[in-house]
């Protein structure tokens, strides 16, 4: 699924700014998330029209992009992330983020690994369900 | 076409043992006519007798605007009123005007150079020429006018503003050259697309552009969307005006006008002159000007003499491009830091964009320097999801400042638009530096 990064600097009223910019356009957002350091950050969102999101932002002037990231359901009981987490980590794929989402009441796990190939096929063979947005 | 051979193109024994002739004879006229290089000269305790080759000149004492603003509006002056023809004057926004006089000699030295520029650029007698540049107290306009006239070229005052109806003229009247400053180039193809004008229909073949800098990027912009080739033309009030040096068709740098204006390049702290190739601070002093001769006159322009010769066999030096201003100079740990430099190294990466702050700063009595610099959102289109592409920006950024300031910068990315737009060229410095 798309996910829509922009590109942040760690001072007072930039996050208001995004979110500000995307309920103006209208969109509905399933999940957030940001990575900072000292200076920057970056702001990870999940929403239901990821292409006007970004849009959006950039025409208020912020350096956004598109990437693809796997949303895989979970199922709402203790224990269920970390099942999910595990079957990756037991196949030696790496993840470099991860974050939650409600999508339509249901909770996603959103996530980036360093190999999107063998991601795949860990869902596929362990019966995992993919979010579609 | 050269328009003076036996002066363009004379050998540099014969075109030095002439700047020595002539250095001795302007510097005995201002010593005898301008009481201030008097007393400087008498305070250093030379004579114009001291003065006998090119070389001597290093003994003469500098000449800065401060001076020229010091002595408004007459103290330089050496010709009486009576020989003076024509009076320009600069813009004068930090101070008083700086007001130049020329005396008929000096209006006639100024046309035979700018005819050489022209000449270069490959103007002649059968081209319609249009100077856009302002006329009045500003030397750019009656400087390229009466350099055409003398040429024989037919020359069409347009001046600035009204851009359409130049655009209507250049077309209508077959208009084949145009002088005018680089940004008014490119404001005149605006103008002329949004008339819905193509280079086709037009004559222009010949740009002299000038009294402001530009970039090679500027020039190619201006190339394609004018449909003509673009020359470098370079001049100051304070010397003569447009004419003081000039591209011939190699574009390797501007031949100076030396057996009129002799070049020396310094070292802006230390005033020492520096061997040819270097680059410093450009310095001139006027050979033969009557109205208000200068000696060793500091432009504040960084640049630097290109040695060898040209293939176009002319034997006057050239200057490389104006890289800045030694005003502009920042002394950071002791180093000398442009930010001239600075925009250079932005400019060579496509992420960045021209929107920069230097901020200066002391901490634990040691200077640092941060460059903010703005990112070019489309080059991010790509996509990203993490911070290393800003991260990798960054130490690019900071590892080619590194190497052309010699001094590391703690770079900033910043996003589009929250760098302050410059009004003033120093707008972009802050230096927070507090020395107790």
């Amino acid at each position: 699924m798309k996910q829509v990064s922009v590109f942040i600097e760690n001072k007072a009223g930039t996050v208001v700014g995004v979110l500000e910019t995307l309920k103006k356009a209208g969109m509905q957002l399933y999940a957030i998330s940001i990575a900072d350091t000292a200076e920057y950050g970056i702001c990870r969102m999940i929403c239901d029209d990821p292409e006007g999101a970004c849009e959006a932002l950039r025409g208020a002037g912020f350096v956004s992009s598109i990437t693809r990231v796997f949303a895989v359901r979970m199922d709402d009981q203790p224990g269920s992330a970390a099942g999910i987490v595990a079957m990756f980590a037991s196949a030696g794929v790496d993840i470099a983020y991860l974050y939650s989402a409600i999508i339509s009441g249901e909770p996603f796990l959103v996530f980036r690994t360093n190999d999107s190939d063998r991601a795949v096929e860990i869902v596929s063979s362990n019966g995992l369900t993919l979010a579609e947005v | 076409m050269i328009w003076n051979p036996n002066k363009e193109c004379m050998s540099r024994d014969e075109l030095r043992g002439l700047q020595g002739r002539r250095l001795h004879k302007v510097v005995a006229y201002v010593y005898h006519n301008v009481p201030f290089y008097r007393n400087k000269m008498q305070e250093m305790d030379i004579s114009p007798d001291d003065i006998n080759s090119i070389d001597d000149i290093v003994r003469l004492p500098f000449t800065t605007k401060q001076d020229l603003r010091d002595n408004y509006p007459f103290g330089l002056q050496a010709a009486p009123q009576s020989e003076i023809v024509r009076i320009h004057a600069s813009t004068g926004t930090t101070g008083n005007p700086t007001i130049v006089g020329y005396t008929r000699k000096d209006i006639g030295i100024w046309s035979e150079c700018m005819s050489r520029c022209l000449s270069a650029y490959g103007v002649g007698r059968d081209d319609i020429f249009s100077v856009a540049y302002g006329y009045g107290l500003f030397t750019g306009g009656l400087g390229a006018h009466y350099g055409v006239e003398n040429l024989g070229g037919t020359v069409i005052p347009t001046s600035t503003g009204n851009t359409e109806k130049h655009v209507r003229l250049i077309k209508d009247l077959g208009v084949t050259g145009i002088a005018c400053t680089p940004s008014y180039a490119l404001h005149l193809a605006e103008t002329m697309e949004k008339m819905g004008i193509r280079v086709s229909d037009l004559k222009l073949r010949v740009g002299a552009f000038g009294a402001e800098p530009w970039t090679e990027n500027m020039r190619r912009e201006i190339e394609s969307r004018l449909g003509l080739k673009a020359y470098n033309l370079y001049g100051l009030s304070e010397i003569m005006g447009p004419s003081v040096s000039y591209e011939c068709e190699h574009q390797d740098g501007s031949h100076i006008n030396e057996d009129h204006f002799y070049p020396e390049i310094i070292d802006p702290v230390t005033c020492e002159r520096l061997p040819d190739g270097t680059p410093g601070e450009l310095v001139f002093t006027t050979l033969t000007k009557e109205g208000m001769p200068v000696l060793r006159y500091r432009t504040r322009d960084l640049t630097r003499l290109l040695p060898g010769e040209c293939g176009c066999g002319r034997t006057f030096v050239r200057m490389d491009r104006i890289t800045g201003r030694s005003d502009d100079m920042l002394i950071i740990r002791g180093i000398n830091v442009f930010p001239s430099q600075v925009e250079s190294v932005l400019l060579s990466i496509p992420e960045c964009a021209p929107r920069f702050k230097l901020i200066v700063d002391r901490e634990r009595n040691l200077d640092t320097l941060t460059v903010q610099v703005e990112v070019r959102p489309e080059y991010f289109a790509k996509g990203f999801d993490t911070l290393s592409p800003f991260t990798d920006l960054e130490k690019l950024v900071a590892s080619r400042l590194k190497s052309v300031l010699s001094i590391a910068a703690n770079v900033q990315i910043k996003t589009p638009g929250t760098i302050a737009r410059s009004e003033g060229k120093t707008r972009f410095v802050e230096d927070r530096r507090v020395l107790k």
